[in-house]
C-alpha cells in the first residue's frame, strides 16, 4: 500500500522521459492528469475547503470572540466530560484489544470466528442504534429500570445501593462511556491481529523453552513487538471515542452541562445560531483530528525504521 | 543426559500426526529425524520440548530415567533452536542470549557475569563481533548461529534444532551442517535435529531415525540405515533403488539373497550401485538384460537396461573403468547379478 502510493507519487513528481523506465508504468500525459485533477478536486473539494470554512467561521469575529467561547462553562463541561470519556474508554478497549488479540492470534479455540466477527459488529452496526441498544438496556423501561423499580428484585443490597445513589446510566455519564466504549471496541483489536498473526508464535515459544513464565513472555517479547501497532490502534480509538456523536447523542439527553460531550456540544450551538461559539468548539475537534494524522504518520513512520 | 520417548501418541482432530511412537535417543550424540514432510518428525521434536503435548493417556516422555511429561517447557532444561530462528527481533544479539538468564526468578547471575557468559557463547559461535547488532541486520546463517548460542545460555541438558538449516541457500547449508558437526565434537551434549534433508542426517549424524506417516520405520546409525534398509520407504527415500517387480522370475536366475528371504510374491529392491554386470557369455547365474542406455558423464556410468522376460527396467552403476573393461555396446545382452538386494511383500505400500 505504502510502496503503491510512493510509486504513484514519484511518478506525477518527476515524468518519466519517453523510452525510459518499465513500460507498464508509462501512462500517457493526459491520463495522468485527469487523475491528478480529480483526486485534487476532490481532497480540495471536500476536504481543505471545510476544514479552512470550519477556522475561518471560528474566527470571523476575531480572536477575542474565539477564545471567548472556550471560557463558557458549558464548553468547559463538555471539554472535561469529551476528556473522562476518552480517559475511560480508550484504556478498556486497550486492555480488551490486546487480549482478544491475544486470544485469538496465539491460540485456536471453538469459536475463534465468531468472536472475530463479533469485535467487527460496532463498525457495521449504526452508531445510533448502538445508543438505541443501550436506552432499550439500561434505560427507564429497560431492563435495569425493571430491575429498579422491582418489587423482590434478584438482589435487594444492589437494588438499594443503586437508589440511595441515584444511579442512572441513560441520560448520565455511565451511558456516554458506554456508548462510547461499545463504539470504539474495534480498533485495537483490529489493528494487533493481523500484526499479531503475521508474527507467529515462534519468538513466545522460544521465550517459553528459555524458562520465561507467562507474564514475562507477554512482557518483554510479545508487547515490544506490537507496540507501534498497539500505538496506532490507541490513536485512532481515542480520535473515534472524543469524536463520536451518533451514539453519544442518543443516550446523553442533551442536558447542557451535564451530559454534552463537545461534538453535542457544537450541534447544541449551531442549532442556537451561535456561529463563532459551534465553529470554534469544532475547530478544537478538527485540531484533534490533525493532531491524530500527524501522530499517526509518526508512528507509521517510527515503525518501518524499526523494522517491524 | 539420553531422552526416552515411550508409546506418544499425537491427533490432530483427525490427523493423526504421531501414532504410538516409541524412541531412545542416546547420550551425547547427534541424532537426526529424518522423513519426509507430514511424517510427525518436527511434533515429536516439539513434544520433547514441552511445545505440544501428547494425547491425553499416551506415553510418557523421559529425561535420563526422569519423568517429565507433565514438566513445562521453560523447566525440561531444553534448548530449542527454531527453523526460522525466533530470534527478538526488537532486542540485540547480546540481550537475546541473555534473555535465559535475565528471566531467570531464582539464582539468576549477576550482570557482569550475564555479559561473561554472553561473550563466551558469542566467542563459542565464532560471532564475537555482532553483539551490537539486531537480528534483521544478520545474514541467515549468522541468526542460525544466534539462535543456537541462544538456546545453549541457558545450560541445556538436550538441545532440540528443528530444520536448522532449513532456510538457508544450499551453500552456506553445508558450511554450517560441517560446523554444526564439530561444534557437537566439543560440547557433546545430546542434540537431536530434525530435517527432511537425507544427504544432512545421513552426513553429520551419529544416528538416524527414519520416520514415515506418523511412524519409525528404521533407527541406525547412517551405515546402517542406508546399507540395510528395514522397509521399503528408507529404501526409496534414502537414495535410488530399482524395483523388480518380477521377483519370483529373478529367483531363478539371480544368486541367493544375503539379507531377508525372498518372498514369492515381492518385489526385490536393489541399488543401482549393488548390480554387477557381466557378460551373457560366461554362462553364470544371472538375470539376462539387454542395455538400452548408456549415460557416462560423471563419476560412475549409469546403465539403463531391460529384463529380458518381464520387460522391466533397471538401472545400474557401475565404474567407468569397469565399463571400459565389458567393452559394452548398446542393444547388447548382458547378465544381471545382485549383489546385495532385499525382498518386500507386494503389498507394502509406500
Amino acid at each position: 500500500m505504502a510502496a503503491l502510493a510512493t510509486t504513484s507519487s514519484t511518478i506525477a513528481a518527476k515524468p518519466a522521459p519517453r523510452g525510459s523506465g518499465p513500460r507498464v508504468i508509462r501512462n500517457p500525459l493526459w491520463v495522468r492528469v485527469l487523475f491528478m485533477g480529480v483526486a485534487f478536486v476532490f481532497v480540495a473539494g471536500f476536504l481543505v475547503l471545510p476544514l479552512a470554512a470550519v477556522f475561518t467561521e471560528a474566527l470571523r469575529k476575531g480572536f477575542g470572540a474565539y477564545f471567548g467561547a472556550f471560557t463558557d462553562p458549558d464548553m468547559l463541561s463538555a471539554l472535561r466530560l469529551t476528556l473522562l470519556t476518552a480517559a475511560i474508554a480508550v484504556p478498556a478497549n486497550l486492555i480488551f484489544g490486546v487480549a482478544a488479540a491475544w486470544c485469538i492470534a496465539k491460540f485456536d479455540f471453538r469459536g475463534k470466528s465468531i468472536l472475530i466477527t463479533l469485535i467487527d459488529l460496532p463498525f457495521a452496526v449504526s452508531p445510533v442504534i448502538s445508543g438505541l441498544i443501550y436506552v432499550l438496556v439500561f434505560g427507564a423501561q429497560g431492563w435495569y429500570g425493571q430491575y429498579l423499580n422491582a418489587e423482590a428484585p434478584a438482589l435487594p443490597w444492589l437494588q438499594q445501593w443503586l437508589i440511595a445513589r441515584d444511579f442512572q446510566i441513560i441520560f448520565a455519564v455511565p451511558g456516554i462511556v458506554l456508548a462510547t466504549v461499545f463504539v470504539t471496541f474495534p480498533f485495537v483489536a483490529r489493528e494487533l491481529i493481523p500484526l499479531m498473526q503475521q508474527q507467529g508464535n515462534d519468538e513466545e515459544y522460544a521465550a517459553l523453552t528459555l524458562g520465561a513464565n507467562g507474564w514475562q513472555t507477554f512482557w518483554y517479547v510479545t508487547l515490544p513487538n506490537i507496540k507501534w501497532g498497539l500505538f496506532y490502534g490507541v490513536i485512532l480509538c481515542n480520535a473515534r471515542a472524543m469524536g463520536e456523536f451518533g451514539a453519544v447523542s442518543v443516550v446523553s439527553g442533551h442536558i447542557r452541562g451535564e451530559t454534552n460531550t463537545m461534538p453535542l456540544h457544537v450541534e447544541i450551538l449551531y442549532n442556537e445560531y451561535n456561529f463563532v461559539a459551534a465553529f470554534a468548539v469544532s475547530s478544537l475537534l478538527a485540531l484533534l483530528a490533525l493532531l491524530t494524522l500527524l501522530l499517526k504518520s509518526l508512528v507509521e513512520w517510527r515503525a518501518q525504521k524499526s523494522g517491524a | 543426559m539420553s531422552v526416552q520417548v515411550h508409546h506418544i501418541r499425537k491427533t490432530f482432530g483427525q490427523y493423526t500426526a504421531l501414532a504410538d511412537v516409541s524412541l531412545s535417543v542416546k547420550s551425547g550424540q547427534l541424532t537426526a529425524l529424518l522423513g519426509p514432510s507430514g511424517s510427525g518428525k518436527t511434533t515429536l521434536l516439539r513434544i520433547i520440548a514441552g511445545l505440544e503435548y501428547a494425547d491425553e493417556g499416551s506415553g510418557r516422555i523421559q529425561f535420563h530415567g526422569e519423568d517429565v511429561t507433565d514438566v513445562e517447557a521453560g523447566q525440561r532444561k531444553v534448548g530449542f533452536v527454531f527453523q526460522h530462528y525466533a530470534l527478538f527481533r526488537h532486542m540485540t544479539v547480546f540481550e537475546n542470549i541473555a534473555f535465559g538468564l535475565k528471566v531467570r526468578r531464582k539464582n539468576r547471575p549477576p550482570q557482569a557475569e550475564i555479559a561473561d557468559r554472553v561473550h563466551k557463547l558469542l566467542k563459542l559461535v565464532q560471532l564475537d563481533n555482532l553483539a551490537d547488532r539486531f537480528p534483521h541486520q544478520l545474514s541467515g546463517g549468522q541468526r542460525q548461529r544466534i539462535a543456537l548460542a541462544r538456546a545453549l545460555a541457558v545450560e541445556p541438558k538436550v538441545l532440540l534444532l528443528d530444520e536448522p538449516f532449513g532456510a538457508l541457500d544450499a551453500k552456506v547449508r553445508k558450511e554450517l551442517r560441517r560446523w554444526l558437526r564439530k561444534f557437537h565434537e566439543e560440547i557433546h551434549l545430546t542434540t537431536l535435529f530434525v530435517t527432511h534433508d537425507q544427504e544432512e542426517a545421513l552426513e553429520i549424524a551419529d544416528e538416524v531415525v527414519i520416520m514415515n506417516q506418523a511412524k519409525i520405520e528404521q533407527v541406525g546409525t547412517p551405515q546402517e540405515v542406508y546399507d540395510r534398509p528395514a522397509t521399503p520407504f528408507v529404501y526409496q527415500f534414502l537414495g535410488n533403488v530399482n524395483v523388480l517387480k518380477a521377483a519370483a522370475l529373478a529367483a531363478g536366475t539371480a544368486p541367493p539373497f544375503p539379507t531377508g528371504g525372498l518372498q514369492s510374491n515381492g518385489h526385490i529392491y536393489v541399488r543401482p550401485h549393488d548390480i554387477e554386470v557381466v557378460p551373457h557369455e560366461t554362462g553364470a547365474p544371472g538375470i539376462p538384460a539387454v542395455l538400452r542406455y548408456i549415460h557416462a558423464a560423471g563419476p560412475a556410468a549409469r546403465l539403463t537396461l531391460e529384463q529380458v522376460e518381464s520387460r522391466e527396467t533397471v538401472e545400474a552403476e557401475i565404474s567407468r573403468v569397469e565399463l571400459e573393461r565389458l567393452g559394452l555396446k548398446l542393444n547388447n545382452l548382458v547378465l544381471l547379478r545382485l549383489r546385495q538386494s532385499r525382498s518386500f511383500a507386494e503389498d507394502y505400500a509406500i
